[in-house]
């Protein structure tokens, strides 16, 4: 199977690709730095502001203990999220430019 | 042909299995004699040592650890004894062998060519790729290990885990989608894209199987001593044991085999998981709250906690010591180790070879996004069950129990289950125990066989068909030299694993970590997105990121210090002679005092004026986890190096890259033909 030509830079300048291109750094980045300074949040918290920690919640659950819990849902609330952006937005897009390529 | 040498192979592995199995009946069983399994267990605690890249002293060195003065023993508790019945351990074991081979039989058939052998010809769904990616990533450590942690210390134990779930947000928004794009086996596939094919090639390669080592040298030593801890196999027979089981799924299955083994694996986990929680819970009639105050009510939690904080020099006692087992600060004392530990797992997670691998197994990026998020739910909530697991531990088999049987916790999460168990009915806590023991063995298998596909893609793909045949192999070579390779890097495993039994493993999965999130990531990321890199950067940072990393650690507090070894005898020395001193005369020491004196003097005189590895006296560096340091140094050297050595065809190159790993457009093919 010969592998098919393609002009890689007229693609890179198509506008749909820029779209694509701007939407997807926007994006993964943000949401990247996000939820690497949330999970940093919580050893440097547990080192500097313990007191914070011990604050008493729910019977002798802790404000500690809820913050850590928190680290996996917010992880997995930001993959359900990734995903449905990633399989509606980035995808159609994606799509469409190579519908106008003639792919 | 291949057929006739996958039923000898298959005969071998189970004969040899079977060796090993037989031969323990001479060795004292390890569980048989109560009195004898405490101090097997006090000598065999490095198991741990996959789970802890620093952070977890208690865990990370205790063969470097000088025999601290003990602390004293639970007043009331009968001493604790892990005992595994050996006859249905060693049936469920075989089931277990009898599965995975007959996996691989039907794998084997299917495997002929190399993009059968390194990516299951592309033919892996995203929801399998989950459940492997899951069984490659959870070691024995991470099951054994956090749950001790949680056991002997709380919340730390509890905070420790949560970085090995996020590491998976930096694989699947940076790294899952555009290396599934932009990549076809391994590595170097994604950086010699558009660089210098062959010194990339080749230095990938390099970098690939130093990780790949560092990470397999834990895991064959952790399995030696888990498996002579657990069943009583001798230490050689069980590495040769596994190590061969190892070669059997890489070498004849490929890919297809061990994405099946590491599925199987992560299966039996999560159900051993959630059945113990399940346990855990019904203990708390499914009250969490009631579940919490259980912890902080106590009283060997209590006595625990009270004696921990003592060193500190805090007076803590009751529901007050019972309640600081929520807090952070037991284990955890130097923050910026911690820092540094979550900087290496957030950024080496995603460049870790034998994980990269898998994403070249789905077809399309959409399923590597899929077997990404899988994996992350399957993940994470096999770590908040493990919250249970190691709290469960705490109340029902007391953290000084936990110790009797290993001072670092390894054994808490088995435990838990002899004894829940047990409280049904004696014979049902002898099955959970075996069933667990044998979910422990199928991890040891399925991370061991990710880590060796790992470094023989990187040589037999990269250095032997693309660097010394330019690529001009066709498949029945190129599947006859990733076959042997696989074959060369398990022996060479085993024979590390049995060289390495003495030694100090703990900084070796720091070192894995270090070198992937300092080497790997930085040129992987670079490559990706930065329109200037080119084959300058990528070898400067490999090289550069990789010889950091192993200098940082070897001047780290990771390695043994003979004199600092020598103080700590010094001091039981001392204090075993003062006490001598204080009694009345013609009494002598307690047999077991006698004996940690004359240990003291032997390890004292031993150490006194040895120098570690790199000839030092004591570490250079506070740091167990270089991350913090390294990350930086990889990137500047990748950077730098770019900007010094610019590359107009590298330049050229990035739209074609980046259109490529942004749409797919002219992928790498897995299927051939």
């Amino acid at each position: 199977m010969a592998e098919k030509q393609y002009d890689w830079a007229a693609i890179a300048k198509n506008p749909k690709f820029v779209e694509l291109h701007n939407k997807k750094t926007a994006f993964l980045f943000g949401w990247w730095i996000f939820s690497t300074v949330y999970y940093f949040l919580l050893p440097i918290g547990a080192a500097y502001a313990p007191g914070l920690y011990k604050i008493k919640v729910i019977g002798v659950i802790n404000f500690g203990y809820v913050f850590a819990l928190s680290q996996f849902f917010v992880s997995w609330a930001l993959a359900l999220y990734y995903a449905k952006v990633a399989n509606n937005d980035f995808d159609r897009l994606t799509r469409q430019l190579i519908d106008e390529l003639h792919l | 042909m291949t057929c006739k040498n996958i039923i000898i192979a298959a005969s071998l592995a189970l004969s040899v299995a079977a060796a090993a199995f037989a031969e323990p009946a001479k060795a004292p069983a390890a569980g048989a004699a109560p009195a004898a399994s405490a101090p097997a267990a006090a000598g065999a605690p490095a198991v741990a040592t996959p789970a802890a890249p620093g952070g977890a002293p208690a865990i990370a060195a205790p063969g470097a650890a000088p025999a601290a003065p003990a602390a004293a023993p639970a007043p009331a508790k009968p001493k604790k004894v892990l005992k595994a019945n050996k006859a249905i351990t060693l049936s469920m074991f075989a089931v277990i062998i009898g599965i995975t081979l007959s996996v691989v039989i039907w794998a084997a058939k299917r495997t002929k060519t190399a993009a059968d052998f390194y990516a299951a010809g592309g033919g892996i769904t995203g929801t399998q790729n989950g459940w492997a990616i899951a069984g490659d990533y959870m070691s024995a450590a991470s099951f054994l290990g956090i749950s001790g942690m949680i056991s002997l210390y709380g919340y730390d134990g509890f905070m420790y885990s949560v970085g090995w779930l996020v590491a998976y947000i930096t694989v699947l928004l940076i790294i899952a989608e555009p290396c599934r794009n932009a990549g076809k086996y391994t590595l170097g596939d994604i950086l010699s894209f558009r660089t210098d094919p062959k010194p990339v090639r080749a230095v990938a390669a390099v970098a690939t199987v130093a990780v790949s080592t560092f990470y397999l040298t834990a895991q064959m030593v952790g399995a030696g001593k888990l498996m002579a801890l657990l069943v009583g196999v001798p230490y050689k027979t069980a590495i040769i044991g596994v190590g061969i089981l190892m070669i059997g799924y890489v070498v004849f299955g490929g890919m297809t085999a061990t994405t099946w083994v590491q599925i199987i694996k992560a299966g039996l986990l999560v159900s051993g998981a959630l059945l113990l929680s399940i346990l855990v819970l019904a203990k708390a009639s499914f009250n969490p709250i009631g579940f919490f105050s259980d912890i902080v009510n106590n009283p060997f939690i209590q006595d625990h906690v009270s004696k921990l904080v003592l060193k500190d020099g805090i007076t803590l006692t009751g529901t007050d010591a019972g309640q600081r087992f929520l807090e952070p600060g037991l284990l955890m004392k130097a923050p910026l180790d911690q820092i540094s530990l979550g900087m290496a797992l957030v950024l080496g997670t995603a460049g870790m070879p034998h994980i990269l691998m898998r994403f070249f197994t789905v077809p399309t990026a959409q399923a590597a996004r899929k077997s990404v998020i899988i994996a992350m739910f399957i993940i994470g909530g096999f770590y908040v069950l493990t919250t249970l697991l190691g709290f469960g531990a705490a109340i029902h088999v007391t953290p000084q129990g936990i110790m009797d049987v290993d001072k670092g916790g390894n054994m808490a999460t088995l435990l838990l289950a002899q004894q829940l168990g047990a409280d049904i009915a004696p014979i049902v806590g002898d099955l959970f125990l075996a069933f667990l023991c044998s979910v422990a063995f199928a991890t040891i298998l399925a991370v061991v066989s990710g880590l060796v596909l790992a470094a023989s893609a990187a040589i037999a793909h990269d250095i032997y068909v693309n660097v010394i045949k330019d690529g001009h192999a066709d498949q029945h070579e190129q599947v006859m030299a990733a076959r042997i390779t696989s074959f060369v890097v398990g022996a060479v495993g085993i024979v590390i694993g049995i060289a390495a039994e003495t030694q100090n493993v703990a900084h070796l999965v720091a070192l894995a970590f270090a070198v992937a999130s300092s080497g790997n990531l930085p040129v992987v990321f670079l490559s990706l997105f930065w329109r200037k890199f080119n084959t300058a950067g990528v070898i400067a940072g490999l090289v550069v990121g990789t010889v950091a990393s192993i200098g940082l650690v070897m001047v780290s507090p990771n390695m043994t210090y003979p004199k600092v070894v020598a103080a700590g005898a010094q001091k039981v020395v001392a204090a075993m002679e003062k006490k001598q001193a204080a009694l009345p005369p013609g009494a002598a020491l307690s047999e077991l005092d006698a004996k940690a004196l004359a240990k003291g003097k032997v390890d004292y005189e031993k150490n006194k004026d040895g120098t570690s590895m790199m000839g030092l006296d004591k570490p250079l560096l506070t740091l167990k986890n270089p991350g913090i340091i390294s990350i930086p140094i990889g990137f500047i050297a990748a950077i730098l190096a770019t900007l010094l050595f610019p590359s107009k065809r590298s330049e050229e190159m990035f739209d074609e890259v980046y259109v490529r790993q942004n749409t797919g457009l002219g992928m790498a093919k897995a299927v051939d033909h």
